[in-house]
C-alpha cells in the first residue's frame, strides 16, 4: 500500500533579506496509513516548519511532498487551501476555536468552505457525529469561553475530523493543558487512531510522545532518529492509574 | 463559501460589536439623513415655486405691439398702436394651436361702493382671460362675449377689492363705481395672493377690455394680448404662426424690423431651472461629502477589525477558505454596515422632513428618487471604502495570522 504521506528530500529556505536560513535540510519520510507519529526536537529543529510544510500551509523550497498520492510541492494558495480542507484536519496548541461561535458552529465551520454542497442539516448531522465522537455531544452549544481547556481541545479535534480528513496534524495538542487532561486528549487520539485515522503531531514532552506508535527527531533541520514504541503507554490505563492515586491521596490525607 | 453563509457570518460579527457598528455607520447614518431632509424641503420649494409659475397661466405667449420712438424718447412695449382688435380675433380664429385670446388694458383706477373707496389696478380683458390664467371664481360668474362685445359694465373682482368695498360680504349683484360709471359685480376671483415679484394679485378689477378702450385708454389699439396655447409642445409652432399671421397682416416684407414682440414664459421656467440646478449640485456636494467621510470611517473601523480577527482569518484560511472567502466576507460586513447607515440616514430625513412639515409649517416633499439613490450609494461605499481592507485580509499568510497574538 503507497503511504498516505511521502516526503522526498524536502527542503525549506526562508530567505530574510541578507541571511538565508535553512530551516529544513532534505528530509525524507513515509507515513503509512493508521501510523500515530510524534515529530520531536528542541526549539530551532525546524519541527514547526515540517509541521507547516506537511499541513500545506507552506510549499518547500526544494523536493517533493506526496499527500495520498497527490503531488502537492507546486500547487498555488487556493489550491493548497483545497487539499487542507478535503485531506487534512488541523488540531492546534491554543485551540484556535472561533470565540462567540457555539461549539457546534466551531466544527462546522470546514464544510462551509468545502467544495462539496452540503445541507445545512447534513452538516449539522455531521458536525454532533464528530463531536459525539470526542465526548462532546452533550456540549455542542456552548461557547468556547464555556468550556474547559480539554473540552476545547476536543472541540477542536472534532473540527479536525469533520471532513473525514487523510491525515489529522496536531501541533502541541497537549502544549495548554494539565497532565491528566493531557492523558484525556492523548485518550481521544488513541480511539481516533484505533479507528483507522492517520495521526501526525508535534510535541516536545516526551511522556506525551510515548502514547505515539512512532517517534521521528529532528535536529538542526535534519531526520536523526526514526523509532517505532515498542512499550507504548496506553491512555485508558493511565487514567485508570491516575485515578487511584487520586483517590489513594484522598484515603490518605 | 455560500454566499448566504456568508451574510449570516457578517451580520454575527456586526451583532457583536453592536456600539461599534452604530458609531461606525453614524457617519453615513447623519448624511444620508441630513441629505433626504434637504432634497425634502428643496424638493416642497421647489413644487411652491412650479405652482406660483403655474399660476400665472398654462401655456401662455404674450404678444406685445413694438415700442415706439417719439423724438428720440423711445417707449416700452405696448408703445406703439400696432395691435387691433381685428390682429387678436384673426389670432383665435386662424392660427391653429391658439385656444383662447384675450386682449388686455392696463389701468388705474379709484373704485367706489358702500361710501367707502380703494385705488386699484383695472385690467380690460375678454371673457377667455380666466381660462388663460387658471384662475377660479370664488363667487358668481365671468362676464360674457357679450359683455365684451357690448361695452358692457360689469366687473369681476379680486379678493381684496372684496374685503375693503364690502365688509360685509356679498358683493355679486351689486354696483362699484369707476371712475363715476356703475359697474355691476357679476363674479369674485378667488384668493390668489402674491406674485413671486411680490404683487397683491387680488388687488384688481377685471372689466371687458372693449369698456376699458372706451373709458379708460381711449384708443382704438390694443398694448398687450394674451393668447393661450392647446400644449406646451406647441408654444413654439404657435408663436411663429402668431408671428407670421401679425407680419402678413401689417404688411411686413422681409428683412423689415416687426412691430410686435411674441415672448412665453421660458424665461421664468429657466430660471426656475437654474435656481434649481444649483440647488441639485449643492446637495449633491453636501451628500458628496457626508458620503466620502461616512465611508472613511468605514474604512477605518473595518481595517481594526481585520487586525483584530487575523487570527480568526488564519483560521478560516487552514480549514480551507481562499482568499475570495475572506475578501467576500469582510465586503459583506462592510456593505451591511453602510446600507444599515443608508436605511437608517434615509428614516432619519423622512422623519426631520416629517417633523419640519409639522411643526415649522414648511413644504416638504419626500423625493423617492432621493430615497433610492441614497440606498444605492451607501451600498457604493460599502464596497469602495470595504475592499481594501478586505483585500488585505484576503492576502494575509495563513501561517502569520496563525501566529498572531
Amino acid at each position: 500500500m503507497s503511504p498516505v504521506v511521502q516526503l522526498d528530500q524536502i527542503h525549506k529556505v526562508y530567505d530574510s533579506g541578507e541571511v538565508q536560513v535553512h530551516a529544513v535540510r532534505g528530509v525524507s519520510i513515509e507515513i503509512q496509513q493508521g501510523d500515530f507519529v510524534a515529530l520531536m526536537g528542541a526549539s530551532g529543529s525546524g519541527k514547526s516548519t515540517l509541521m507547516n510544510l506537511l499541513g500545506c500551509l507552506d510549499r518547500p523550497t526544494r523536493g517533493r511532498y506526496l499527500l495520498d498520492g497527490t503531488d502537492v510541492s507546486h500547487l498555488d494558495r487556493n489550491e493548497l487551501a483545497d487539499i487542507r480542507n478535503k485531506k487534512l484536519g488541523f488540531v492546534f496548541q491554543g485551540f484556535n476555536l472561533l470565540a462567540r461561535t457555539t461549539a457546534l458552529e466551531n466544527v462546522e465551520l470546514p464544510m462551509m468552505y468545502g467544495k462539496r454542497r452540503i445541507s445545512r442539516e447534513q452538516m449539522r448531522e455531521r458536525a454532533l457525529h464528530c463531536l459525539s465522537i470526542v465526548g462532546l455531544a452533550n456540549r455542542a452549544d456552548h461557547f468556547p469561553s464555556q468550556l474547559s481547556g480539554g473540552q476545547q481541545q476536543r472541540a477542536a479535534i472534532a473540527r479536525g475530523l469533520v471532513n473525514a480528513p487523510q491525515v489529522l496534524l496536531a501541533d502541541e495538542p497537549t502544549g495548554n493543558l494539565d497532565s491528566k487532561t493531557s492523558v484525556e486528549v492523548m485518550g481521544v487520539f488513541q480511539k481516533l487512531n484505533d479507528e483507522g485515522i492517520t495521526i501526525v503531531m508535534v510535541t516536545h514532552e516526551l511522556d506525551v510522545a510515548r502514547y505515539c506508535k512512532r517517534n521521528l527527531i529532528l535536529r538542526d533541520g535534519e531526520l536523526v532518529n526514526d523509532v517505532r514504541i515498542a512499550d507504548r503507554l496506553i491512555a485508558e490505563v493511565e487514567l485508570g492509574r491516575l485515578r487511584e492515586a487520586e483517590a489513594a491521596a484522598k484515603l490518605t490525607g | 463559501m455560500r454566499f448566504f453563509a456568508t451574510i449570516f457570518v457578517a451580520l454575527r460579527a456586526l451583532r457583536r460589536n453592536k456600539l461599534r457598528s452604530i458609531l461606525t455607520a453614524l457617519g453615513i447614518i447623519i448624511g444620508v439623513g441630513a441629505v433626504i431632509a434637504m432634497v425634502s424641503i428643496g424638493d416642497g420649494a421647489q413644487a411652491r415655486i412650479e405652482d406660483q409659475i403655474a399660476s400665472l397661466g398654462q401655456n401662455i405667449i404674450l404678444v406685445y405691439a413694438g415700442s415706439v420712438n417719439a423724438g428720440g424718447a423711445r417707449s416700452g412695449y405696448g408703445g406703439a398702436g400696432t395691435l387691433t382688435i381685428g390682429d387678436a380675433d384673426a389670432m383665435k380664429a386662424e392660427v391653429r394651436d391658439v385656444i383662447a385670446v384675450s386682449p388686455e388694458i392696463r389701468g388705474n383706477s379709484q373704485v367706489l361702493a358702500n361710501g367707502l373707496n380703494w385705488a386699484t389696478r383695472i385690467l380690460g380683458e375678454s371673457e377667455d382671460y380666466l381660462a388663460i390664467r387658471q384662475w377660479p371664481l370664488a363667487e358668481g360668474g365671468m362676464f360674457t362675449d357679450q359683455d365684451v362685445r357690448g361695452n358692457g359694465k360689469v366687473c369681476v373682482i379680486g379678493r381684496t377689492i372684496e374685503n375693503n368695498l364690502f365688509p360685509d360680504g356679498d358683493p355679486v349683484g351689486k354696483t362699484i363705481r369707476l371712475r363715476n360709471l356703475p359697474f355691476k359685480v357679476v363674479g369674485v376671483l378667488a384668493a390668489k395672493g402674491f406674485s413671486l415679484q411680490g404683487v397683491d394679485q387680488d388687488d384688481m378689477v377685471l372689466i371687458p377690455y372693449t369698456s376699458a378702450m372706451k373709458r379708460f385708454s381711449r384708443q382704438s389699439y390694443l398694448p398687450y394680448i394674451n393668447v393661450q396655447a392647446a400644449a406646451a409642445d406647441r408654444m413654439p409652432a404657435a408663436e411663429e404662426e402668431i408671428a407670421e399671421l401679425l407680419r402678413d397682416r401689417h404688411h411686413i416684407t422681409q428683412g423689415r424690423e416687426d412691430d410686435f414682440t411674441v415672448r412665453d414664459q421660458q424665461e421664468i421656467a429657466d430660471a426656475a431651472n437654474a435656481t434649481n440646478r444649483a440647488m441639485t449640485f449643492l446637495l449633491g456636494s453636501v451628500a458628496g461629502v457626508s458620503l466620502l467621510v461616512g465611508g472613511i470611517g468605514i474604512m477605518n473601523i473595518m481595517l481594526v477589525s481585520v487586525t483584530e480577527r487575523t487570527r480568526e482569518i488564519g483560521i478560516r484560511m487552514a480549514v480551507g477558505a481562499h482568499g475570495s472567502d475572506i475578501r467576500l466576507q469582510f465586503l459583506i460586513e462592510a456593505v451591511v454596515l453602510s446600507l444599515m447607515g443608508g436605511i437608517l440616514g434615509i428614516l432619519l430625513g423622512v422623519g426631520l422632513a416629517q417633523f419640519l412639515s409639522q411643526i415649522e409649517h414648511m413644504p416638504t416633499l419626500i423625493s423617492t428618487v432621493a430615497i433610492g439613490a441614497a440606498f444605492v450609494f451607501s451600498g457604493a461605499v460599502g464596497i469602495g471604502f470595504g475592499y481594501y481592507p478586505a483585500s488585505k485580509a484576503a492576502q494575509l499568510d495563513p501561517i502569520e495570522a496563525l501566529r498572531y497574538e
